[in-house]
């Protein structure tokens, strides 16, 4: 261990105790939805504890069963998909720089970057960077340990959501969809601190919407690119 | 779902058009955000896409819904939306009032229109 093993398992404590959480509550909710997703489209529990599993990101996942459902291709849906996933990009570039600490380990690092995805790269946002350098590695740790407990909240989710969604009545069921959106919009606000992160919340919000209508499919990687380079621009204005 | 889609096991399918079709981005954002300048304008950019994107993300959620939350009708969607929002700055940002005030509110409506 380096330097204040202290503060190494103090960091490391602080991570395990995110199973107890805002994200870990809004994964939890969106996981019933797959499951009962997963379920109408009449794929077996099995396919989809182990979609959570390798793919640890959910609107690919229901991107995924979605296109499946509707008879696409292994070409189509992949192609979906990774339309998808593109966002995962540029979140991990930001989030590496932070995670990988002075030594490089290659292998945890590949393992690390499986769990990027909106809430944890959200979450790394919003703890990682106030960290002192002594204390990184134990904070990657700890950043670690926080995914696997949200690894272990979204297989509770896909589960219950598979076994149990037919008990939840409609109404209950679309609050517990909402919270998704509302989580993820709140957290961009409370970890936006200068005028390009407002700028980059507000131009995603208008721009995205209106690309759906217009380019379906390229509207999330459209408008997050226009939408960011117009705020990376502000930003740099006096 | 039988067995096979495409001609193909569906654990394979699964696999190759969900697990590594998202993947590959992840591994190209460590070979890049692993040699980037944090303190450099491109790295600056790539934050300024990554916020957009989600946050394009969240308003496509709430406008154009897929599953349960379609079935709630737009003016709902956006009064519990911006009234979460009200009470996450009312209690100094506190993240758990606003996302269960905001799905409470949700519940409320639609019993109320109901």
């Amino acid at each position: 261990m380096p330097a204040g093993a202290g503060s190494a398992w103090a960091a490391f404590g602080r991570g395990t105790r995110l199973i107890v959480s805002v994200p870990a509550f809004v994964l939890l909710s969106t996981t019933i939805g797959f499951g009962a997703l997963a379920r109408d489209g009449g794929f077996e529990l099995a396919h989809a504890v182990f979609v959570t599993v390798t793919t640890f990101a959910l609107p690919n996942q229901v991107v995924l069963i979605d296109q499946l459902m509707r008879g696409a291709t292994l070409a189509g849906a992949a192609l979906a998909v990774t339309l998808t996933a593109v966002r995962l990009m540029p979140m991990t570039v930001t989030l590496v720089p932070l995670i990988k600490g002075a030594r490089r380990r290659r292998l945890l690092e590949i393992v690390a970057v499986h769990f990027v995805a909106i809430s944890t790269w959200i979450e790394g946002n919003r703890r990682l960077a106030a960290m002192p350098e002594d204390d990184r590695l134990p904070f990657h740790l700890g950043v670690g340990t926080a995914m696997l407990a949200m690894v272990a909240m979204m297989l509770t989710g896909t589960i219950v959501g598979y076994t149990l969604v037919a008990g939840v009545p409609p109404v209950v069921n679309a609050a517990l969809l909402f919270t998704t959106p509302l989580y993820f919009f709140l957290s961009l606000i409370a970890t936006s601190r200068s005028r390009m992160d407002f700028a980059a919340v507000a131009l995603g919000c208008a721009l995205t919407p209106a690309l759906y209508l217009l380019v379906p499919g390229f509207d999330l990687l459209l408008g997050g690119v226009v939408g960011g380079t117009v705020a990376f621009l502000l930003g740099r204005m006096r | 779902m039988p067995g096979s889609i495409d001609g193909l096991p569906t654990y394979l399918v699964l696999f190759l058009a969900g697990a590594l079709a998202t993947e590959v981005w992840r591994w190209l954002g460590l070979a890049v955000g692993g040699r980037i300048d944090v303190s450099g304008g491109l790295f600056q950019w790539v934050r300024a896409v990554a916020t957009a994107l989600v946050a394009g993300m969240v308003a496509r959620m709430v406008l154009f819904p897929v599953g349960a939350l379609a079935d709630v009708g737009i003016a709902l969607r956006l009064l519990a939306f911006f009234g979460g929002l009200a009470l996450f700055l009312l209690a100094r940002r506190n993240l758990a009032v606003g996302v269960a005030g905001g799905a409470a509110m949700l519940i409320a409506a639609q019993l109320v229109v109901r």
